[in-house]
């Protein structure tokens, strides 16, 4: 059960996020989640939000290089040892991590963790037989 | 189809004798009009009526950019002000701009080699040709607008800029014929396709692109975007405008009006003659120019000429596409580049848009080359290393053509500067 993440090729210019941020604001858009890695030059932030097909479809117009990606989410107990232990699932079924980030919801006491990696079906099964809770599309909104 | 038979099949040695005949007379025209010929030809001791062969020519010293500079604004012309009908001027970018003037005759002349180009290129009374090219004192527009009225062809003179509109009457008058720099037929093109035109919205089927350079990749681009067949033509304000050369349908050189103008092909440092079919300064003396007569003008332009007969039918000599302007070519850590070595590299590559930016920049003593690219594949933000494969791909290239590296810059779409008219790519903030 994927869920899609928002990737957006972002140059190292000031105001840039802000733009970003402002246009998916002005159409309700709403950001659940975000990570940006970058170099000197450029940076790809990753965002879930809560419509991702209409937020593409926005920041596309204003000339942006978006795309979609197919990402995992898993909910915690926000305990130590328990990222550690879902990584350990994913290295034993040999799933490679690209990236990931996480959030931790105040509310409920749980943190979400998102995950980029090789095999998403793979990843999920190994990490649903461990008793880790997938998170769906929906989850992830409520959080 | 050949517009003037006579002049462009006729045989070289007819041709060479003609051509003599008319270097003699503009010699001493020169001579007698010009004063700044005038006090060269004595200052060296020089007899304008002691010219027997075509190669007596490399006697002449060149005149030079520089020369019209110095005379700024009238200071060449060799007919008094009642005579001149027209003014041009070079879109020179600092400073004065180069300065040119028609006699009634000239713009006959220019007319008459700009009707045999367009023919050449496949043109016919039939097309309806649009001219995108910027109206002023620019040469371009006007030089291809009196040459197709000349032809008969039905000219739509929209100028460049309000592309949207551009668009619409290509599509509602059904052109056939496009006039436009390469860099702003390329992007009617992609703006066509934002649009939501279709390729058989249009009639397109010739574009005849010139006032900048144009590789043979972005050549193809422009075709794909556009469907038509385009072809370079080759000219300078200095000289008349357009119609100094120009492709035919086989693309295999561009056709000299011999019997305007003769080009020599000279080493741009000791000046002597390049032999036949070795690149070198394209150096040119106007062989009817009335206004502005040059002599052994230097363009600064690097081609090659072949004097073989063309498939065509046309006997004149051809040049090759400008490899490249001496005045743009980059001295980049003591080796030579030319931009449009850099953008035979970036066009064919599919993940980066058609504009770009070249700088160069001094870093410590060592100079240091920066391309910039616009990122238009959104499939390769899945992972970063997709986009650090990218750069070291296009770097890869770069080096293996310049021979020296470059630095890769990714940026977003349109953040490029877009050019309606002539593209400037280059910025150099050496010595800055």
């Amino acid at each position: 059960m994927a869920i899609k993440q928002l990737s957006i090729f972002v140059e190292n210019k000031p105001g840039r996020l802000a733009e970003i941020t402002n246009a998916l604001s002005q159409k309700n858009i709403d950001i659940r989640a975000l990570s940006i890695a970058d170099t000197t030059d450029f940076g790809i932030l990753r965002l879930i939000v809560d419509n991702p097909a209409q937020a593409e479809s926005i920041l596309k117009e204003d000339g942006f290089t978006v795309s979609q990606t197919d990402v995992i989410a898993i909910g915690l107990v926000d305990r130590p040892g328990q990222l550690a232990k879902a990584l350990s699932v994913l290295q034993n079924a040999g799933v490679g991590v690209e990236y990931m980030y996480a959030f931790v919801s105040r509310e409920d006491g749980t943190a979400a963790v998102i995950f980029r990696v090789e095999n998403s079906a793979l990843a999920e099964a190994n990490l649903a037989k461990e008793g880790f809770e997938i998170l769906s599309k929906e989850d992830v909104c409520k959080l | 189809m050949i517009y003037n038979p006579d002049m462009e099949t006729m045989n070289r040695a007819d041709m060479e004798k003609l051509q003599l005949e008319r270097l003699k007379r503009i010699v001493r025209y020169c001579y007698d009009n010009v004063k700044l010929y005038h006090d060269r030809f004595d200052s060296i001791g020089l007899d304008p009526d002691k010219f027997k062969t075509l190669s007596d020519i490399q006697y002449i010293p060149p005149t030079t950019k520089e020369d019209l500079k110095n005379n700024y604004p009238f200071g060449m012309f060799a007919v008094p002000k009642k005579e001149i009908v027209r003014i041009h001027a070079s879109s020179g970018t600092t400073g004065k701009p180069t300065v040119v003037g028609y006699t009634r005759n000239d713009l006959n002349m220019w007319s008459e080699i700009m009707a045999r180009l367009c023919v050449a290129a496949g043109a016919t009374e039939e097309d309806v040709a649009q001219i995108a090219f910027g109206y002023g004192l620019f040469t371009g527009a006007l030089g291809l607008h009196y040459g197709l009225e000349r032809l008969g062809a039905m000219v739509v003179p929209t100028s460049s800029g309000n592309t949207e509109k551009n668009l619409m009457l290509m599509k509602d008058f059904g052109v056939t014929l496009l006039i436009a720099t390469p860099t702003y037929a390329l992007y009617m093109g992609e703006l066509a396709k934002e649009l939501g035109y279709k390729k058989e919205d249009f009639k397109l089927r010739i574009g005849m692109f010139g006032s900048e350079g144009c590789t043979v990749e972005m050549r193809s681009k422009i075709e794909e975007v556009l469907g038509l067949f385009a072809t370079d033509n080759y000219g300078m304000s200095e000289l008349i405008g357009p119609g100094v050369s120009g492709e035919c349908i086989y693309r295999e050189g561009l056709h000299i009006a011999e019997d305007h103008f003769l080009i020599e092909i000279l080493d741009s440092n000791t000046l002597e003659e390049k032999p036949e079919g070795e690149a070198g300064e394209v150096v040119v003396t106007t062989l009817t120019k009335e206004c502005i007569p040059l002599l052994r003008y230097r363009t600064r332009d690097i081609s090659r000429m072949n004097k073989q007969p063309c498939k065509c039918g046309r006997t004149s000599a051809r040049m090759d596409k400008i490899m490249g302007r001496s005045d743009d070519m980059l001295i980049v850590k003591g080796v030579n580049v030319f931009p449009s070595q850099i953008e035979s590299v970036l066009l064919p590559i599919e993940q980066i848009g058609n504009n770009y930016m070249i700088y160069v920049t001094k870093e410590g003593y060592s100079d240091a080359l920066e391309v910039k690219v616009e990122l238009i594949d959104a499939s390769l933000l899945t992972k970063y290393s997709e986009l650090e494969n990218l750069t070291r791909h296009i770097r890869g290239k770069l080096r293996a053509t310049l021979g020296i590296d470059a630095k890769v810059n990714l940026v977003e779409p349109k953040s490029i500067e877009q050019f309606t008219g002539k593209a400037k790519r280059v910025v150099d903030l050496r010595n800055k």
